[in-house]
């Protein structure tokens, strides 16, 4: 398939906020739920193992009017809340059987509590991720509450709680996928030139809704597809943008980033799509479970609800995920970071990636991004790396300042070497 | 996060005239009474504790007394005095500032280093506070942390913002991770896990920063006191629940709250205090009397509210004055609520481990707890505290509080039929205060309700 009509089917996906595609996977695969998961980061092979289809939320971006939605949010509040509100409220959301809201921040915390008094009978859970960054009582805690999860969602699907084997073999399709994203992330560095932000950008999106099998036979035809293209780098520079991993940019603020002159080697847009680095399940041969080895006084199940770890595969699958969580995450505003590396993180980022400098594009009143940047510029000025700074809500419909800003920063690099 | 603090020269006294900032003296309007400075036993002894404390603080160098800065909601008090460490709450400190009207100053200072005007204002306060030499409410330098106690109870925003401080400080940190009540309940894993926490990372960093082993049978000691005080403290606020009402349970709650909400939770004067302090509201319960106001004892009750949310501290007398004008009195408000929730009967040391006990306390504190589960709590109030009405006020900086209080308005007027009335300012960044505003929407408010009482 040619790039290009790859492309024009993840756009096609990204602008059905009614969720047509969830729907039509539900027709062919009667009696399995579709499971909403808010932003950043939810563990969808969970979902997947469970029989259900996972499909991220991410706002309504510049597609939606808001007037339920507003009408439950003052006005120093960032947008993403009001346009889930709206979605639901409007019955976008209606092919969902049920939502999963992450411990992102107090936020989507709350939002979680405003779909338990809004969305009835919806199956509506909050998912607790580890704040204490050790395998013994954050991972074990974690790990119980992903067994509690998988069962729960099972339920919903009118099946079993999955055992090891069926969650493992439900993380290998996710490690597939996560290796399809890293090629394309290579060839992004490499080569940015043959693929735009917003074709990768979209191909991600439809990894939202698509199921995982579907999306990373994409994800690999369109980066077999790119490499084909007859493309001569252009006169830009080089950038990291940081800062819109939850609520989205509009599309067009993403097109006018490129067009203003740079090409975005690496961003954390739709983080929880790459959340984790690497194969979940690689080197977990051989390991116990974290509950094994945890020294929490209530000890959670082992090797999953059927089993001890290592009965059926996989080592300890539940496990791999709270290691995976713990020891092999992207560095992320919302998760704790007691040594203070992002800084340092960040700027090896850069230079790994051989950028000329970054762009904090953050959403209005989002405390984690906005929180992290006086520390993350400090280090990048201590490295040298020039940045620029704007604010975005996901409906934002004027680009020009922002064409303006990131114009006069990639000009200021290619003239004299630095904004 | 906020905090309900009564600070030696800055905090909401009850009684005082003295002009301080923007908000002058307070209204004589409705107090009988005389106009000069009405103080209670309570309030002197409350006093003289803190500044005691703080001059505590500002020779912990010279005494060789580590520090742990922590936050209210979920602090450890009992903890860090059974590790022999002195605690630090920079959330009073933010709140203190706000109230001597230094907090502008320092919020501004904070964006000029580069903080955005987005995100809490009580974190930039803390930041400009720290960059403008870090002195403390009494004007001593506050001593730097030798261990950042990081609860992550209720409040993401407690998470950057230690970051933040670790950041500047290169100090020692411990994170208490507290699971959210998002279900309306507390399991019996969640304590278990807080309880793991607490002996596999806090108190180990403790014991290291202090170099004493802790004493958990000290710690036990502690803890029962704490309890003892509780119990008085819930029986004031429950006094109010009396017509007239003997307290004010926002404006003046925030006074009570201050030494069990911080650093004297489990010592023998908070112990104390409390006792003093029911002693005093029993006479006036006895006496029939209402509140003490800024000015004076309350004459005419006009008004019973539930307030949700914290105040705002810039112009916190001049907040307390528009419902003070209009004889509206506080019986409930849940930003007493916020270091402890004591309602459900949840009392420190009656757990069959005193680290559950902790863990207990932590979970329970209000912004741990659900949406639904606030609603009920504030419909509750309305009703067993027969008030006319409630109103919220909504924070800008303040996420945990704010983000759903919309939807928790027509929730609780759907569970109780009375209407909510709706205001917005922030804790301590004063460009987030209109008077003029506020103003009218109170007494448009309190009319409406007038008129529903009239009709009654």
């Amino acid at each position: 398939m040619e790039a290009e009509a790859i492309v024009r089917r993840c756009e096609a996906l990204y602008a059905d906020l009614s969720l047509g595609s969830v729907r039509e996977w539900k027709a062919a695969h009667p009696g399995r739920p579709a499971v909403g998961l808010l932003p950043v980061y939810v563990p969808r092979e969970i979902v997947h193992a469970a029989g259900a289809l996972p499909v991220s939320l991410l706002g309504g971006g510049d597609q939606i009017d808001i007037v339920k939605g507003d009408a439950s949010f003052q006005s120093y509040i960032c947008h993403l809340p009001r346009s889930m509100v709206e979605l639901s409220l409007t019955g976008r959301l209606d092919a969902l059987d049920g939502f999963v809201f992450p411990s992102t921040c107090d936020v989507i915390r709350n939002l979680s509590g405003i779909f338990q008094m809004t969305t009835r009978g919806k199956y509506i859970r909050y998912l607790d991720l580890p704040q204490a960054m050790d395998e013994g009582t954050g991972g074990a805690f974690y790990r119980r509450d992903l067994v509690a999860l998988a069962a729960e969602i099972a339920r919903l699907a009118g099946r079993e709680a999955p055992g090891d084997e069926a969650l493992a073999e439900s993380i290998r399709r996710y490690d597939r996928n996560r290796r399809a994203i890293a090629a394309l992330w290579a060839v992004r560095a490499g080569a940015p030139w043959l693929v735009a932000l917003d074709e990768t950008y979209l191909l991600m999106r439809a990894g939202a809704v698509l199921p995982v099998e579907a999306h990373t036979e994409l994800v690999e035809a369109y980066t077999a597809a790119v490499a084909g293209r007859a493309r001569k780098p252009e006169d830009r520079i080089r950038v990291v943008v940081v800062g819109a991993f939850c609520e989205q940019p509009p599309l067009g603020l993403l097109r006018t980033l490129e067009r203003s002159g740079c090409y975005v080697v690496d961003d954390d847009l739709f983080l929880g799509a790459r959340w984790v680095e690497g194969d979940v399940l690689a080197l977990e041969e051989g390991r116990g479970s974290v509950a094994e080895e945890s020294a929490a006084p209530v000890d959670g199940p082992k090797g999953g609800p059927h089993g001890p770890p290592g009965s059926d595969g996989g080592g300890d699958p539940y496990g791999a995920l709270a290691r995976a969580y713990i020891g092999k995450s992207l560095v992320a505003s919302t998760r704790y970071q007691p040594d203070g590396r992002r800084g340092e993180d960040l700027v090896r980022r850069v230079r790994a990636l051989k950028a000329d400098g970054v762009v904090f594009a953050a959403p209005s009143f989002c405390d984690p991004a906005l929180l992290d940047q006086p520390p993350l510029q400090k280090s990048l000025s201590e490295a040298n790396i020039p940045f620029i700074t704007f604010k975005y809500a996901e409906n934002t419909g004027q680009f020009q300042s922002i064409r303006e800003q990131a114009g006069t920063f990639s000009d200021s690099i290619k003239l004299w070497g630095e904004a | 996060m906020k905090l309900p603090v009564a600070e030696a020269s800055a905090v909401p006294v009850p009684g005082e005239t003295a002009a301080r900032g923007a908000g002058g003296g307070m209204p004589e309007g409705r107090a009988q009474g005389s106009p000069r400075v009405q103080k209670d036993v309570s309030m002197e002894r409350q006093k003289a504790m803190l500044a005691g404390y703080f001059s505590e603080l500002a020779h912990a160098r010279e005494t060789g007394l580590k520090v742990a800065y922590t936050f209210v909601p979920g602090n450890l008090t009992e903890l860090i005095r059974a590790a022999g460490a002195l605690g630090v709450y920079p959330e009073v400190n933010a709140l203190q500032s706000a109230m001597r009207q230094k907090s502008d100053g320092y919020v501004r200072e904070a964006e000029r280093l580069g903080h955005n005007e987005d995100v809490c204002s009580y974190v930039k306060c803390d930041i400009g506070m720290l960059a403008a030499g870090n002195i403390g409410p009494t004007g001593e330098k506050l001593p730097p942390p030798d261990l950042l106690l990081l609860s992550y109870t209720g409040c993401f925003t407690f998470m950057k913002w230690f970051e933040l401080l670790q950041k500047e400080y290169g100090c020692e940190i411990a994170m208490l991770h507290v699971p959210y009540q998002a279900d309306g309940g507390i399991t019996e894993d969640m304590r278990r896990y807080v309880a793991a926490q607490l002996r596999d990372e806090v108190i180990p960093k403790l014991e290291k920063v202090t170099g004493k082993k802790l004493d958990l049978d000290e710690l036990s000691a502690l803890l029962a006191r704490s309890a003892r005080a509780e119990d008085d403290l819930v029986w004031v606020l429950d006094s109010a629940r009396n017509t007239p009402s003997p307290i004010d349970a926002y404006f003046g709650g925030v006074y009570y709250v201050g030494p069990i909400f911080t650093a004297f939770r489990g010592t023998l004067e908070c112990e104390e205090y409390y006792q003093a302090l029911r002693q005093e509201v029993a006479a006036r319960l006895d006496r029939r009397e209402g509140p003490i106001m800024p000015n004076g004892v309350l004459a005419e009750e006009r008004f019973r509210l539930v307030v949700e949310g914290p105040p705002n501290w810039t112009h916190f007398r001049d907040f307390w004055r528009i419902f003070y004008d209009e004889g509206a009195v506080v019986v409930a408000s849940t930003y007493t609520k916020v270091g402890g929730l004591y309602d459900d009967g949840f009392r420190h040391g009656r757990a069959e481990d005193p680290l559950l006990s902790l863990a207990d306390y932590c979970l329970g504190c209000y912004t741990n707890r659900s949406l639904p589960a606030r609603v009920d709590l504030l419909a509750s109030y309305v009703r067993d505290f027969h008030a006319d009405g409630f109103v919220i006020n909504s924070l800008k900086s303040c996420n945990s509080f704010s983000v759903g209080q919309l939807v928790m308005m027509r929730e609780v007027e759907k569970k109780t039929g009375v209407p909510g009335g709706f205001i917005e300012t922030d804790l301590v960044d004063p460009r987030y205060y209109s008077q003029a505003n506020i103003k009218n929407r109170i007494e448009s408010y309190l009319q409406m309700i007038a008129q529903r009482k009239g009709r009654a």
